[in-house]
């Protein structure tokens, strides 16, 4: 069942080594968005931690759209399934726009329950160390719902 | 001809929790037919009003993307499994 907001955590962690790996992925398939899977030991609206991150291809290889490669999506989906993890946050990147939800995010979001993080290779959406910026959201019925994430 | 239909925890809460139903059917559409007539909820995320599989949403037959076989006309054949997965797809326009 979807978790009610009100149940959700506050605030969600993610440790610098996957932060710093989102942020090459994404960096290195500018001027495509970029996206990826982090796994968890449940979903982070549970309050699960995550666990790991696979970087995927991007099959609409779009500077302004993105879809996780089917085959990659299903390999990812299962193998957390069959190991008891859970899809913990699902990752894209803006390349020239800020790390907030577009309407499109928000209409085609599938997944109530994980953590949707947009880092943001636009001037002026960096992180205070002047990396790329990293937002993450709940979307649910239709409306996206900014969380505090701290990366340490 | 029983298929089995693996669900994705996303969409568990849909089918009573159960990671895998049984379903008739031989093709990809009376098999997905059949399972939204047993679980009425999942038709908005599996098909279009036309009756169309939905944009949003992936479907396998034996591993493959139904999109590059047959779409809904895909053949099931007795044991062969179907897996249903929402897309994770978006973007900044």
């Amino acid at each position: 069942m979807t978790t009610p907001l009100a149940a959700r955590p506050s605030s969600v962690q993610l440790t610098a080594a996957i932060a710093a790996a989102i942020r090459a992925h994404a960096r290195a398939e500018s001027p495509r968005e970029a996206c990826g899977i982090i796994i968890g030991t449940a979903e982070a609206a549970s309050g699960g931690v995550a666990l790991r991150w696979e970087p995927t291809r991007n099959s609409l290889g779009s500077p302004t759209l993105y879809e996780i490669d089917a085959t990659e999506l299903l390999r990812i989906s299962l193998a957390a399934d069959d190991a008891d993890e859970a899809i913990w946050g699902i990752v894209h990147s803006h390349v020239a726009s800020k790390a907030e939800p577009s309407s499109t995010d928000v209409l085609v979001a599938g997944y109530p329950d994980a953590l949707y993080l947009i880092v943001s290779l636009a001037r002026g959406h960096a992180a205070p160390d002047s990396a790329p910026g990293i937002r993450a959201w709940w979307i649910l019925d239709g409306e996206a719902h900014e969380v505090a994430l701290e990366i340490s | 001809m029983s298929v089995s239909v693996r669900i994705p925890p996303v969409l568990r809460a849909h089918v009573g929790g159960v990671k895998v139903v049984q379903m008739s059917g031989a093709t990809l559409g009376e098999v997905l037919s059949a399972l939204v007539v047993a679980h009425a909820d999942l038709r908005e995320q599996i098909f279009e009003s036309d009756g169309a599989l939905r944009r949003w949403v992936n479907v396998y037959v034996d591993g493959a993307d139904a999109r590059h076989l047959a779409g809904l006309e895909t053949p099931t054949p007795a044991g062969i499994e179907v897996v249903i997965l929402p897309a994770m797809a978006g973007g900044s326009r």
